[in-house]
């Protein structure tokens, strides 16, 4: 199916997958591969799988989001564990009940498997402290979102071939951008060369410090760039926190075709949505011939249920 | 409860000899004795016994151990009132006891705000009646800490407030700044201050750099320190008032203070001992009790504070001594509370700066004796003749290893659990009076 990898990892060694910090490439391209597998169950009729039958999965939801808990409550479901959302938004926390008494009381459920998205970094990495379950992050404030790195990843590689050697752009918002940590941290250990690019009051201080080169300008960040992954732009961000407008946020760094000229001829635009058309993408890119950005949706399916998969072996038999 | 309010309970005299006498109030360093009676030092030296003639004194051998003035910890947040489940002046009490600090300079940020004479009453009271060591209150800079209206500065200097402070917040009205030290001037009060421009700390939640960035936590800039800090300098210029930077954090901000001192200005800082001894670094993966205000800078930081210690740029040292729970700490790093209790390693961690070679023995305990007693105003912190006799007597080697749930304090949010330290505490003696520490219950044995 795939090229063979120098040392193949068999088995993934982690019980949580809190973020791509820590994990080997190795690892990662295990996780990749069996995400591969999954995309082509994915894709029959029968999408239903029993590798995870009578395991219960929650889905806990500090933040909502429609994309990311669907994403993963249909890769259990076609595990075939049982799936459990949980929009934490709108309910106890708001009565002063702390992350951990929530994680607690769910825990005492016997889940299997906790899927955590929280607003504050290190949220999924504490939770895991705390509980007897495997633990993925679905993203924890600025700090990581792991199943989106990979999915982009695997996006990537089924179109390009490869990772190694790639020219990728990260532009937007870096500094609030837990897509961006993770893509730096899983591409640059797959040997793409990374790029961040946007305005420095997007750009956190000391990213340079992880291996990536920072622009300023858009023509000279993509130039010759193999793959230009846009990231949102939070509204609030729009009108004079960090940007001053949204014109001029597009006037600069939003991505349209003219821009996106300068970029290698064959270039692939990603997005890890929801997008804002008309502020930090041009809808004419985004939907365009070189969008990547359906391909991820699916995509990021075949991955959750790879990394479900790969913890659940982890799971205690009875 | 405590020998601090006189009567007829005299402690009976004390000879603690054959001990390792340290005083940087007078540049003493020398083996012999040091005699207490009538709650004073008598004498003090090789031939203090022949001196002081105290035949019913019990006499301690102190071994070789280090006998030192008792601590004076100028910044101390204690949860009475109003948040007595975290920190009650009895606890914090006990915890000082523990750590050999025998003198605590309360902070106003209680509920209520310690911004009244009454309120300044009732710590002292309290303190009086459920302590055991000497406990002087600041009070308030402005009412209810708000940064907008002066409180009774004069009133309450007289009722015992030793500073005025806004304790964890930073006056931002320049004008209100000038004016507060104007008139602490006229009064002779010391001025406290915290500088954190909350504009530039903004939501930053630790140091500003790569390792924030890499936690995925908003940063702290050094500026929001170094910009107040600043301004103050040229304020005290401007007004004369007695200035004293409660914990500076980078180097940039030694440069300030050494700068000021140069001038002649009436300016002094201190430094929490955290900030001496551990690092940003340290925060791992995401450990709050090493979340505090101002935030752990990186090691070329630390270094430049040890630095300033040895110098005497940094004039006090301080443990920030800032009880939390499980309530406001048991949270994600940049939803949990600031601070980190610290009376019980206040020393230990400190002694690790002299085991390392990094300051000597005297030079450390200035910044915990006699510089915070010269600028509080104090008579304790001295190992002088007709002193209280507030003293301590510690080895310097003993190992231990920190365990949170044997902390004496209410909290037990340390950020040196599980830390190996050399230095513990034997003896601690305030007014006189022999108070019982952990050597007695053998918890470091």
């Amino acid at each position: 199916m795939n090229a063979p990898h120098t040392a193949p990892a068999t088995v993934f060694p982690h019980r949580h997958l809190l973020g791509i910090e820590g994990l080997q490439p190795p690892e990662i391209e295990l996780l990749l591969d069996r995400a591969e597998e999954a995309l082509a169950v994915s894709r029959r009729v029968e999408k239903k799988t029993a590798t995870l039958r009578g395991r219960t999965q929650i889905n806990l939801f500090f933040e909502s989001s429609t994309r990311t808990q669907s994403s993963f409550e249909l890769a259990g479901k076609r595990l075939g564990a049982d799936v459990m959302n949980m929009a934490v938004a709108t309910s106890a926390v708001k009565k002063g009940e702390t992350l951990i008494d929530t994680a607690m009381t769910l825990n005492a459920m016997r889940p299997d498997i906790l899927v955590v998205r929280h607003q504050a970094a290190g949220a999924a990495e504490l939770l895991s402290q705390k509980v007897t379950c495997s633990v993925i992050n679905a993203g924890d404030g600025a700090h990581e979102h792991p199943t989106q790195a990979l999915l982009d990843a695997l996006t990537i590689r089924l179109r390009k071939g490869r990772i190694a050697g790639l020219v990728v752009a990260i532009c937007g918002d870096v500094l609030h951008s837990r897509v961006a940590r993770s893509n730096i941290l899983l591409l640059s250990a797959l040997g793409a060369r990374i790029r961040v690019v946007g305005p420095s009051t997007l750009l956190p201080l000391g990213i340079d410090r992880l291996g990536v080169k920072v622009h300023n300008d858009m023509r000279a960040g993509l130039t010759d760039a193999d793959i230009v992954m846009m990231l949102r732009l939070q509204r609030e961000r729009m009108t004079g926190n960090d940007v001053p407008s949204v014109r001029e946020y597009y006037r600069y760094f939003g991505l349209d075709e003219a821009k996106l000229a300068v970029a290698a001829p064959d270039a692939l635009v990603m997005h890890p949505g929801p997008m804002n058309r008309g502020v930090e993408i041009d809808s004419a890119v985004a939907d365009g011939a070189r969008s990547l950005i359906s391909e991820q949706v699916e995509i990021g399916v075949a991955v959750r249920m790879a990394v479900l998969e790969a913890l659940a072996a982890h799971l205690p038999d009875d | 409860m405590n020998g601090l309010s006189g009567g007829s309970d005299t402690p009976a005299p004390l000879i603690l000899r054959n001990a390792r006498i340290v005083d940087p109030s007078c540049g003493r360093d020398e083996t012999g004795a040091v005699v207490v009676a009538d709650r004073r030092i008598v004498a003090v030296g090789p031939d203090a016994e022949a001196v002081a003639r105290t035949p019913d004194a019990q006499a301690i051998d102190c071994a070789g151990a280090v006998v030192a003035p008792g601590l004076i910890d100028m910044r101390v947040f204690v949860g009475e009132p109003g948040a007595e489940h975290r920190e009650t002046l009895a606890t914090a009490g006990d915890a000082a006891v523990a750590g050999g600090v025998t003198t605590i300079v309360t902070m106003p940020d209680t509920d209520p705000v310690i911004d009244d004479i009454a309120l300044v009453d009732f710590v002292t009271r309290r303190a009086r009646d459920e302590t055991r060591v000497r406990v002087l209150p600041t009070a308030a800079i402005t009412r209810s800490l708000e940064g907008r209206e002066l409180t009774e500065i004069g009133l309450m200097r007289e009722a015992g407030a030793v500073a005025f402070t806004d304790g964890r917040r930073t006056i931002t009205d320049a004008g209100l700044m000038r004016r507060a030290l104007t008139y602490c001037r006229d009064f002779d009060a010391l001025l406290m201050h915290h500088t954190a421009d909350p504009n530039l700390v903004g939501d930053g939640v630790m140091n500003e750099g790569e390792t924030a960035t890499r936690l995925g936590l908003p940063g702290i800039p050094r500026e929001a320190e170094i910009v107040v800090l600043e301004r103050d300098m040229r304020l005290v210029a401007l007004t004369g008032g007695r200035y004293h930077a409660a914990q500076i954090s980078c180097a940039e901000s030694l440069d300030v203070i050494r700068r000021a001192k140069d001038r002649g200005l009436p300016v002094t800082c201190g430094a929490s001992i955290n900030h001496l001894t551990l690092n940003e670094g340290d925060i791992g993966s995401y450990r709050t009790f090493l979340k505090m205000s101002p935030p752990l800078r990186n090691e070329t930081d630390r270094l430049a504070m040890v630095a300033g210690l040895g110098d005497g740029t940094v004039d006090v040292l301080v443990s920030s001594h800032d009880p939390q729970d499980v309530e406001t700490k048991r949270h994600p790093f940049a939803e949990a509370a600031d601070g980190a209790v610290g009376l019980e390693t206040l020393l230990a961690a400190g002694l690790r700066l002299v085991h390392d070679g990094s300051v000597d023995l005297p030079t450390l305990l200035r910044a915990l004796t006699s510089r915070p007693a010269d600028i509080l105003g104090l008579d304790v912190g001295r190992l002088t003749p007709g002193a209280p006799a507030d003293l301590i007597v510690f080895d310097p080697d003993a190992p231990w290893v920190c365990a949170a749930e044997t902390l004496k304090s209410r909290s037990k949010n340390t950020p040196f659990e599980g830390a190996r330290f050399q230095g513990v505490v034997q003896h601690v003696v305030v007014a006189g009076a022999r108070l019982a520490t952990y050597a007695d219950e053998s918890v470091t044995a």
